[in-house]
This record gives structure tokens, C-alpha cells and sequence, in this order.
């Protein structure tokens, strides 16, 4: 086991030692399978960070219930209680009409005109708050059925419209994304299973020789599946730095332009678990690529 | 210990190599295959480490038969059989050492283990302290005996050689052909391909000539090959060795 363990390790490392040989041929390798795994890990902050600053704006969504005419202050006191009694409501506010007229008289400027009215034309109105659970565009549109239902209800507005769209549009930029990762990490692959034949090919007497003196494929393929590794992981690795760097330029931009927006809102980089996302795919992928390439063409060496 | 059994061997191009060959060569034996370029001595010996396959008949090697050795059972047939080359196959990359030791790598040994091994291996063709050195920094001769090295370090029950000394000069070659004898002397059967008369001269070991893909001569180790030196194939035989 031990013996075993060792002989991985020496192969493992004897594979970086060759690697690190061709220090400029390798450097371009892991530099192009990085850029290829940083687009998708890019695409994926972009996607992430926009739901994370949409998350929010639901949150911010009150519904404003417009009462029909005539209805009692009374009875628009009673349906905001009831309305208030809802497990996904966390607060009413009554607006009444005249409070309303009030308000509308010193903002819009219109007093007179609206002094010349016999009767105050505006409905009571209750601003309702959601639940800080229920915030989701499907409870929010559930909540609103709900209270249009109710007797005294003549309106409720929920502008919720256009977060739905902004929602639809991520996803169809997050579908796009799966689909680009598929096609890029094909690509990882078919470049690591590009370089690996290569390599065997340059290393074709010494496969021989090693199967001359009784390597078996497995003994053969595993130095080569190394070097898929490191590639992968270099890859990995690189991928990490670009993206980190791409966040570091547009951090403070966008703390700015937030901030230009009243919010606090801060760019979210690689957390641990897309880092390990990240650099797993690429192991995988290296290791995947130069073992479809390993298996074909090492058959095909046989000593003559 | 190896045993042809009217061993046939076509090649995809319509060359037959060997054609209803038999032979038995004893466990511990040490054996000279003889007979000019083409005669079929590299075939045979490629037959014996599995590199080719019988078109036709039995081959039995340390008492397995070959037909019945499976692709993937290909290297741990191929790991009892030691092979010498006539251009060494040595890897240029790397340590004599290292090259040493590979056998006793792929056979899973322990690094301890393969310093002793690979240390008494050159120790046995005399060349001790140059494991550090590359193939390149010695000498031909000094890379054949690392090349025997190699073949000898995971003590194998059958060595086999392709002309082991075809670019060596006579003094070389003898030394070579000492090294082959002392590990027969321990037990290992030896097949030596060559057609370096003067090393058939100083050897009176078994000598088997092949001539058209079958034995055409089998003379019995103790009689000098000198007295069947009327053999006009074997004339020709040693010109060609001597313009080498």
C-alpha cells in the first residue's frame, strides 16, 4: 500500500517535472484551458450577483389595495385589520380618503380645483406590507388574488411585472450559460486530449520500452493522466486568478453605482464552494481529456 | 523451458519468418541462435516475448503457452522474460538508475528493495557508481551492460538477447558474453541471437542455426563451432560480421 502510495506520488510529481520542462508550451496550455474555464465561472458571478441585487427588490414591493366608493372609514379600518390577521402580511397601513385628499391637496398644488369638487373622490386606501417571507413573485401573486377577492376591494396594484421579466431574463441567461460551460469544458477536454497525444507521440520509444520490459497499460496511461491532472488544476487555478481579477476591477465601480441607488449593495466574488467547483471541474476535465486520449493512442504504440 | 511446436509465423506482407520451426531449449540452458539476416533469429526471439504472435503451431514459454496469453496479460508474461538489445533501448532522459530500476518499478517493488536490486544488477555487469550518470556519458559497451542490467534486475527465469553485441568490438563482446554465462550459471536460460563467429568460436555452448525460417543445424554445447566451419553459410556469416 505504501510502496503503491509512493510510486503515485513519485509518478505524480515526475509528471509536474516534465511539465514544468517545457515551461512555455505548458504556461500556454494551462493559460488557454484558465480563459476557458474562467468565461463560465465569469457568467456564473454575473448571474449570481444580479439575482442576489434583484433578491431584494421584491422586498420592496408593497401592495396598495384601492377600497371601492362607497366604503366606510369603518369598514376600511375592519378589512385592514383582517387583512393585517394574514400569516404572510407583516403590516397595513389605512390611508384614508380624506388623509389622502389631504395629502394630495398640499403635494400636487391642485387645491383649488380640488376645493371646487362637491365630494372627495378618492377611495380609502391600505398599503399592504408583505411578510418578509413571502416576498417571492408566486406569494406575491397569490396574496394579491387573494385580497382582490374580498368584497370591499376595487384594486390591488402589484408591480411585480417587471421583476418577473428581469427573473425570466436571468434564467434564459443562466440556461445559456449551462450550455456554454458544456461547450467549454468540451474544449478543456479536447485541448488537454490534444496535448497528452502529443506528448505520447514525443514519448513513443520510451512507451515502447516500457512495455517492452512489462508495463502494463495502466503503468503506461498514468503519467500521462498526471499530466492531465496538473493540467487541469493549472487551468483551474488560472481560471480563479482572471475571475478574481475581473471582480477586482468591477468592485468599486459598482459598490459606486450602487451606492448612487441608496444601497449598500456589494459585488460578490468566488465563494469556497464555486473555488472548489472550479478547481474540480478542471481536474476532472484534464484528467477526463487525457484519459480518452491516453486510452486511444497508447494502444496503438507497440514495440516492434 | 521454451518449446516450439511446429511454430509458423507469417507477417501481414506475405514474408514467412518461420516455417514449421520445433525446438526445445532445457530450463537453464544457455543457447546461441545462429544463421544470417533473415534466417529468422529476430522473429523467434519476438515470438518468445510476445511482440509477435504465431501464425500457426505451439509455442510454450516457462510453461505457458503463448496462443493463450491474453492482450492484458501481455506485460506479466513479458516481466519472467529479460531482453537484451542490440541497441541497448535505454531511455536517454533519464539516470542509469533510473533506468535500471523500471522493471522493478512496474512490478510494484519497494523503493528500499529497488536501491539493493538495481545496486547488485550493476554491480554484476561491473558498473557501480555510475548509477547517476546517463546513457549518453558511457560508453556503447558500458550502455549494453546497463541494458543487461535492466534485463537481469527482476531476476527472470528466461533472458533473451537480439544480437547483444553487434556494434561491440571482440574484446567487448566477450565481456558480455561473460556476463550472459554467469547469470546462466545461476539457473537462467540464456538465448543468445548472434552471428558474431568469433564469439561462437570462444563459446562451445549449444548452437542452433536457423536457414529459411527452421533449424537447419543443432550442434550440442562442448564441440567447437571451428570444426563445422566448412559450412559455407556460415563463412558468409562471418564477413558480414566483420564489415559491421
Amino acid at each position: 500500500m505504501i510502496a503503491w502510495l509512493t510510486r503515485h506520488a513519485q509518478t505524480s510529481i515526475g509528471s509536474l517535472g516534465r511539465l514544468s520542462q517545457h515551461k512555455l508550451a505548458t504556461l500556454l496550455t494551462v493559460l488557454v484551458i484558465g480563459i476557458a474555464l474562467a468565461l463560465p465561472a465569469c457568467l456564473h458571478l454575473l448571474i449570481s450577483n444580479a439575482q442576489n441585487a434583484t433578491g431584494n427588490w421584491n422586498k420592496a414591493v408593497d401592495l396598495t389595495v384601492f377600497l371601492k366608493r362607497p366604503t366606510s372609514a369603518e369598514e376600511a379600518t375592519r378589512t385592514g385589520e383582517r387583512i393585517k390577521q394574514r400569516r404572510d402580511v407583516s403590516n397595513v397601513e389605512l390611508v384614508t380618503a380624506d388623509a389622502a385628499l389631504k395629502e394630495f391637496r398640499q403635494d400636487s398644488g391642485f387645491g383649488s380645483a380640488i376645493d371646487a369638487l362637491n365630494e372627495n373622490p378618492l377611495p380609502h386606501t391600505l398599503v399592504v406590507t408583505p411578510a418578509a417571507d413571502f416576498t417571492t413573485s408566486a406569494n406575491l401573486d397569490s396574496l394579491a388574488a387573494d385580497l382582490r377577492a374580498m368584497p370591499s376591494v376595487e384594486i390591488v396594484q402589484l408591480d411585480t411585472a417587471w421583476v418577473n421579466r428581469l427573473n425570466a431574463i436571468l434564467e434564459t441567461v443562466r440556461r445559456g450559460l449551462i450550455a456554454a460551460a458544456a461547450l467549454l469544458a468540451l474544449g478543456v477536454m479536447v485541448i488537454v486530449g490534444n496535448t497528452i497525444r502529443l506528448d505520447i507521440q514525443n514519448r513513443r520509444a520510451e512507451i515502447e520500452v516500457t512495455k517492452l520490459v512489462g508495463g502494463s497499460d495502466a503503468f503506461v496511461r498514468r503519467p500521462f493522466l498526471y499530466s492531465g491532472i496538473w493540467y487541469g488544476l493549472g487551468g483551474g487555478i488560472t481560471a480563479w486568478i482572471i475571475t478574481a481579477a475581473v471582480i477586482g476591477v468591477l468592485r468599486e465601480p459598482i459598490t459606486r453605482l450602487a451606492g448612487l441607488y441608496g444601497s449598500a449593495y456589494q459585488l460578490g466574488g468566488l465563494n469556497p464552494r464555486d473555488t472548489l467547483i472550479l478547481l474540480g471541474g478542471g481536474i476532472v476535465l484534464g484528467w477526463l481529456g487525457s484519459y480518452l486520449a491516453a486510452s486511444r493512442h497508447l494502444r496503438a504504440i507497440e514495440p516492434t | 523451458m521454451i518449446r516450439f511446436d511446429h511454430v509458423f509465423k507469417r507477417y501481414p506482407n506475405g514474408r514467412e519468418a518461420l516455417s514449421d520451426l520445433s525446438l526445445e531449449i532445457d530450463s537453464g540452458e544457455i543457447v546461441f541462435l545462429t544463421g544470417h539476416s533473415g534466417a529468422g533469429k529476430s522473429s523467434l526471439l519476438k515470438l518468445i516475448s510476445l511482440i509477435e504472435r504465431p501464425t500457426r503451431g505451439q509455442l510454450i514459454v516457462n510453461g505457458q503457452n503463448v496462443n493463450g496469453v491474453s492482450r492484458r496479460k501481455v506485460p506479466a508474461f513479458r516481466r519472467q522474460i529479460g531482453m537484451v538489445f542490440q541497441d541497448h533501448k535505454l531511455l536517454h532522459d533519464r539516470t542509469i538508475f533510473d533506468n535500471v530500476a523500471l522493471p522493478l518499478i512496474i512490478a510494484g517493488v519497494g523503493t528500499k528493495e529497488i536501491g539493493k536490486r538495481v545496486r547488485a544488477a550493476l554491480d554484476q555487469v561491473g558498473l557501480l557508481g555510475r548509477e547517476q550518470s546517463v546513457p549518453l556519458e558511457l560508453s556503447t559497451g558500458e550502455q549494453q551492460r546497463v541494458g543487461i542490467a535492466r534485463a537481469v534486475v527482476s531476476k527472470p527465469p528466461v533472458l533473451i538477447a537480439d544480437e547483444p553485441t553487434g556494434n561491440l568490438d571482440p574484446e567487448l563482446s566477450l565481456e558480455v558474453m561473460n556476463i550472459f554465462r554467469r547469470f546462466n550459471e545461476v539457473g537462467v536460460t540464456v538465448l543468445v541471437a548472434s552471428h558474431d563467429l568469433y564469439l561462437l568460436e570462444h563459446f562451445p555452448v549449444r548452437r542452433v542455426r536457423l536457414e529459411g525460417g527452421r533449424v537447419a543445424d543443432d550442434i550440442p554445447a562442448g564441440i567447437s563451432a571451428g570444426e563445422k566451419l566448412v559450412d559455407p553459410a556460415k563463412l558468409i556469416t562471418g564477413s558480414e560480421a566483420a564489415t559491421r
